[in-house]
């Protein structure tokens, strides 16, 4: 099994509802966690992310979005979606 | 021709469906959920009052009740022959763990009655028991937590620094009781020796998330069909009350080695816990289906009956996959009977249903 594939197995729904067939934990995101998961099961990188979401959502010039990104992938490694390897740079 | 294209008599035991049930209303709903199968379904129970008597919905047809296993042989042997001469049974499958050294003795004989079983030996039923934890973690190379045979409730005082408390108090076929200290293992060792007997494990207490398989081998070291689940709703005595489907595949794996180490026979339930760290422990593994079992073939895999089938002597064949995250949520009803019905049991010691839709 590469670094992603528990990631792509994830069974997301359009609301937002998350489950993990491996564990069986559910998880509920908002609207920019969703842009953000989806982002990274299509093996975008932290930047390309930080600008889809600048592009898709109003967001404060001040807001760190690459900070929140990483705070998400860390999320992620921790439920074992992904590892460090495996993201893109 | 298969053994399953006639209409059959299945016979299912371990109808006390309480808040911590038993499995045969669960067994009783997966046979009626395989179109394959249209034949009848009769309940074994203990008691005139085994609630899974009263349920006409889930497809019982006829109910008995049976001597308790601390009756002996015996007693089994010829309750069985009276009802098979009243209701001639297929199959019969035993859903209790303490009931199943009797029908493992017996199942010779209800062969030769024409009655098939698919049980595990009596060695492969030994090797699995509780105390034997270790060497089968060895033999099938899965990680087990280090645990003691106890006989003595002494011995919770002199406890070696591989078991440092907590730990879990375990009777030899039920309960568990985490002890925070000797003094607590001692009573929870004279508690769970007053209700089952000795030995008692002491088993060392891990942290993690627990998850159970529902399995079924195939007697030859191969697994027919697994299920792995994790609770999502606890009762006050632990047991699940609402649980869903998972696909970890290092569950899976851990059900085959089972299976390839002991070339076990029948249904069983591995109790494995993941820890933080992402290590599977094999905690105990049970010698027969889970109240739960419909989940399975509610998620794709009819495992009780896939049991009929090789009872009956259909080759094994793997069962299709399963649906990860399809769930079960446990309900309590009250059902309606009849004092008649009570009194047929009570009396007679059997009950004819006319059943809901049939």
């Amino acid at each position: 099994m590469d670094g992603t594939q528990r990631l792509r197995d994830l069974a997301v729904s359009e609301s937002g509802f998350v489950f993990d067939p491996y564990t069986g934990h559910t998880f509920s995101l908002n609207q920019t966690g969703r842009v953000v998961l989806e982002a990274l099961r299509g093996g975008a990188s932290v930047d390309q992310i930080v600008a889809d979401l600048r592009e898709g959502f109003a967001v404060d010039p001040g807001t760190d979005l690459a900070r929140d990104v990483r705070e998400f992938l860390l999320l992620a490694r921790e439920q074992g979606w992904t590892t460090a390897q495996a993201e893109v740079p | 021709m298969s053994g399953t294209s006639r209409p059959l008599t299945v016979a299912v035991t371990g109808l006390n469906a309480t808040d911590n049930p038993a499995p045969g209303v669960g067994v009783i709903r997966s046979l009626r959920a395989e179109p394959a199968f249209q034949g009848r379904v009769v309940g074994l129970a203990y008691d005139a009052l085994d609630s899974g008597l009263y349920a006409r919905d889930i497809g019982l047809d006829e109910g008995f009740l049976i001597p308790y296993p601390s009756q002996g042989v015996e007693a089994l042997r010829e309750r069985l022959r009276a009802i098979h001469a009243e209701a001639p049974l297929d199959v019969v499958i035993p859903t209790l763990d303490s009931e199943l050294p009797a029908f493992i003795e017996l199942e010779g004989e209800l062969r030769r009655w024409g009655i098939q079983t698919f049980l595990p030996t009596r060695a492969q039923l030994e090797l699995r028991s509780k105390a034997h934890l270790a060497e089968l973690g060895a033999r099938a190379g899965l990680e087990v937590p280090a645990q003691r045979v106890l006989t003595d409730a002494a011995e919770v005082f002199r406890l070696g620094p591989e078991l440092p408390y907590p730990l879990v108090v375990k009777g030899v076929f039920y309960g568990a009781t985490v002890a925070q200290g000797p003094d607590e293992a001692a009573a929870a060792f004279h508690a769970t020796v007053a209700r089952w007997g000795l030995p008692v494990i002491a088993q060392r207490f891990h942290a993690g998330e627990e998850y159970d398989v529902v399995a079924v081998g195939d007697g030859r070291g191969g697994m027919v069909g697994a299920v792995p689940m994790r609770k999502l709703l606890l009762t006050d005595k632990g047991k699940g009350w609402a649980g869903v489907a998972v696909k970890d595949p290092s569950l899976l794996d851990a059900a085959r080695r089972f299976f390839a180490a002991t070339a076990w026979r029948g249904p069983c339930e591995l109790e494995i816990l993941r820890t933080a760290e992402g290590r599977y422990l094999l905690i105990e593994v049970n010698p027969r289906f889970p109240a739960w079992c419909f989940l399975a073939a509610g998620a794709g895999q009819n495992l009780p009956w896939a049991v009929v089938r090789l009872a009956l002597g259909d080759p094994p064949t793997a069962l299709p996959d399963f649906r990860a995250g399809t769930l079960f949520v446990r309900i309590a009803l009250d059902q309606i009977a009849s004092i008649d019905d009570l009194q047929a049991l009570a009396t007679a010691g059997a009950l004819r249903l006319a059943r809901e839709g049939a």
